[in-house]
């Protein structure tokens, strides 16, 4: 392949300007219909407010740590609705909205950042990586999958969720060598969100974008606008089906921004100013389809209620599931460390018991 | 002055930046917010960016970066943010920074150190409360050392900075806020010494890092039980100060081990071996050692039942051979 053809646009690819209005920075994408446009309005919707009742529930200690991504939800929703149920979501800690977005349960999202176990799904059942913290570490697990996949016949891909500072990381670029090399049918979604913690982009990384990161490895890459959910939308469905015909890898970046803090734990205002962060809450990425969407009469008032009804009864199952207790067995704890307990971890474990017992 | 052991770090960074112009603080997120446990606040406002910077997020480009700028001159302190999260590193660490030297035959040198905030009882999410110090200190080359006590804070850090040799510092997390009394002269015993944190005539408790506290602990607990207990803090786990330990357990005649990382060829095992070997004429018991469970470190609401704590330790005191009751190694 040559270069060219492996080269991003020139700007981010862009279909819904910030007022609401069309954009012409199409790239040549198609646009995706008005049905899914509004299925991932309505998911944008439902994702935001399950981040705002997440971020509360810090605050009444009903979760240990929650990492928000409002602001992020054009690039979660996208990513989950460009896949197939056959497909393989790869997350990290910072995507809970991806894996509501895909179906997951409230309760089964925030197990790990609730404090009671270190995953809380079946990722067989669900094509759902366990959410992952050590950074970057999981883009090389997305490129073995996948290119297992292929070897199996199957016409799966995988797509791995990767923040900006995460690239800086080793792993990344063997990935990403890896991937080109073995045409494993992966998407690498880098969703730029202008700092890693309170590392701001300009320091993380001198290249003009990251998506000039994959032409380097021989994979085709793309940048688009990670607030509009049209051109995220756009852009990934047609890396997914390249990476699904055979085509190879292909490496997006969402240019997007982090709203809230790192975690509820950190404090912004120690590295970024306020009015950065306000000119940001402007490119709301909701907003912004909402007005598309109602532009072209493809979302009527009616709707927009109901998403938002339909929004806060979901908000109240996630209160409701965070607000009950699960049984801990502490026993439990001995499980699955070996297909079969050593006896070292029974001895562990019946003494465990006698000690729960006193 | 009563202050807590991050800012006794802080102040050691400070005093080092201060006394040597070739020293540097580097890492993910220890500038502008001052690293996410505050171990380095303010300290680029007010030496500049020059000498204490962000880094491309990294952990072997970290590392490797400080091998390649000691080798230029510099005396890099450079910041690993979780203990899990150093294992990128880890490659740099074992094959170059430990070897340098060696390799060299005496040519170059790496006078760095690596801080490493380790151990758990924080509460933390997976892959942030790893105990990953026998992973360092089975690598000869290596200093390992840890503070118990914000005292040792400042006073192995700064030994640590002006070690001719690499050393990995680990802090132990959970004791970043408990604050004490500590004077910034540097009054303390060496980097590779051990000391006895206090005198007691039955038992000889080992600990270090998280564990100097809870062991502190047990040791009042114990009068209860008619027990004299001694505490030694080792403070540096490799190199090991035998003399320390064997002295004390040659005293007391019974000793146990106490650490939070799991105990299957955990750095407790070569504490026992060293002591057994050493003092085996002189203990009514076989050494005996209190340690995590052999499990990946479990989710926040369950880790209480992986941490040893005062009860633990003080039921495996309790099987030391106090009169013929044979005792049982090794649970
Ligand atoms: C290997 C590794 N090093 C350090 C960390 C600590 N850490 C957690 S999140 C984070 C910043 C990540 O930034 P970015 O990749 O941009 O993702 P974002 O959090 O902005 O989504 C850091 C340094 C980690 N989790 N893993």
């Amino acid at each position: 392949m040559s270069s060219e053809t492996l080269l991003p646009s020139a700007t981010p690819v862009r279909f819904v300007a910030e007022d609401g209005s069309r954009a012409d920075e199409h790239g040549g994408y198609g646009e995706p219909t008005g049905d899914r446009l509004k299925e991932a309005y309505r998911l944008m919707v439902l994702g935001r407010r399950f981040d705002v009742q997440a971020t509360a529930l810090t605050k009444q200690g009903r979760l240990a740590v929650y990492p928000s991504s409002a602001g992020q939800e054009a690039c979660q929703v996208a990513a989950a609705l460009t896949l197939e149920t056959r497909d393989w979501l790869f997350p990290t800690y910072r995507d809970s909205v991806a894996l509501v977005a895909r179906g997951l349960k409230p309760g089964e999202v925030l197990t790990l950042l609730r404090g009671d176990a270190h995953c809380g799904y079946n990722p067989v059942e669900t094509r759902v990586a366990p959410q992952c913290t050590p950074l970057a570490t999981q883009t090389l697990h997305a490129a073995g999958l996948a290119h297992a996949m292929q070897r199996r016949g199957e016409d799966a891909v995988a797509l791995a969720l990767i923040g900006d500072g995460a690239t800086s990381e080793g792993d990344f670029h063997e990935a990403l060598n890896f991937a080109a090399v073995f045409k494993a049918p992966v998407v690498f979604f880098v969703q730029n969100n202008r700092f890693a913690i309170s590392v701001p982009f300009e320091k993380q990384s001198a290249a003009a974008a990251l998506a000039y990161k994959g032409v380097g490895y021989g994979m085709r890459s793309e940048q688009v606008d990670g607030n509009d959910a049209v051109a995220v939308l756009a852009v990934l469905d047609d890396a997914v089906k390249h990476a699904r015909e055979g085509k190879g890898p292909v490496l997006v970046e969402a240019h997007t921004y982090r709203i809230d803090a790192h975690t509820n734990a950190d404090d912004a205002t120690r590295y970024r100013d306020a009015e950065e962060v306000a000119k940001w809450r402007e490119a709301d990425p909701l907003k912004r389809l909402e007005t598309f969407l109602k532009s072209r009469n493809l979302l009527q008032d009616t709707e927009i209620e109901r998403f938002a009804a339909a929004a806060e009864v979901f908000a109240q199952s996630v209160r409701d599931t965070l607000n009950t207790e699960p049984e801990l067995d502490p026993l439990s704890l001995f499980d699955h460390v070996y297909a079969e307990p050593t006896p070292q971890l029974r001895r562990q474990r019946a003494a465990l018991e006698a000690e729960l017992e006193a | 002055m009563t202050t807590t052991m991050a800012q006794a770090l802080n102040a050691a960074l400070r005093d080092a930046l201060k006394d040597d112009d070739r020293v540097l603080v580097f890492g993910e997120d220890v500038g502008t917010l001052g690293g996410v446990f505050r171990v380095t606040d303010g300290i680029t406002a007010d030496f500049g960016e020059e000498r204490c910077f962000d880094t491309p997020l990294a952990e072997a480009g970290i590392v490797g970066f400080a091998v390649g700028m000691a080798m230029g001159g510099f005396r890099p302190v450079v910041e690993m943010q979780f203990d899990a999260f150093a294992y990128p590193a880890f490659e740099q660490i074992t094959s170059h920074v430990a070897k340098l030297r060696n390799r060299t035959r005496g040519a170059l040198s790496l006078p760095m150190v690596i801080r490493v905030p380790y151990a758990g009882g924080i509460g933390g999410v997976e892959h942030h409360c790893d105990s990953s110090e026998a992973y360092y200190t089975h690598t000869p080359g290596l200093r390992v050392v840890t503070p118990g006590t914000a005292q040792d804070a400042y006073d192995l850090l700064r030994d640590a900075i002006e070690s001719p040799d690499p050393v990995v510092f680990l802090e132990p997390k959970c004791r970043y806020w408990s604050s004490e009394e500590v004077t910034f002269t540097r009054s303390g015993p060496a980097i590779d010494q051990a000391v006895v944190r206090r005198h007691g005539k039955d038992v000889t408790l080992i600990a270090y890092g998280p564990m100097v506290a809870t062991a502190l602990e047990t040791a009042e607990a114990a009068k209860a039980e008619g027990w004299d207990v001694e505490v030694v803090d080792l403070r540096s786990l490799s190199p090991f100060d035998d003399e320390t330990v064997t002295a004390s357990v040659r005293r007391t005649g019974r000793a146990v081990v106490v650490h939070e990382a799991a105990g299957f060829g955990g750095y407790g095992a070569e504490v026992v071996a060293r002591v057994t070997e050493q003092c085996f004429h002189q203990l009514h018991a076989p050494v005996l050692r209190v340690t995590g469970l052999d499990i990946p470190y479990p989710a926040p609401k369950l880790e209480r039942h992986q941490l040893p704590d005062v009860d633990r330790i003080l039921d495996t005191i309790a099987r030391l051979q106090w009169n013929d009751t044979p005792v049982v190694a090794g649970a």
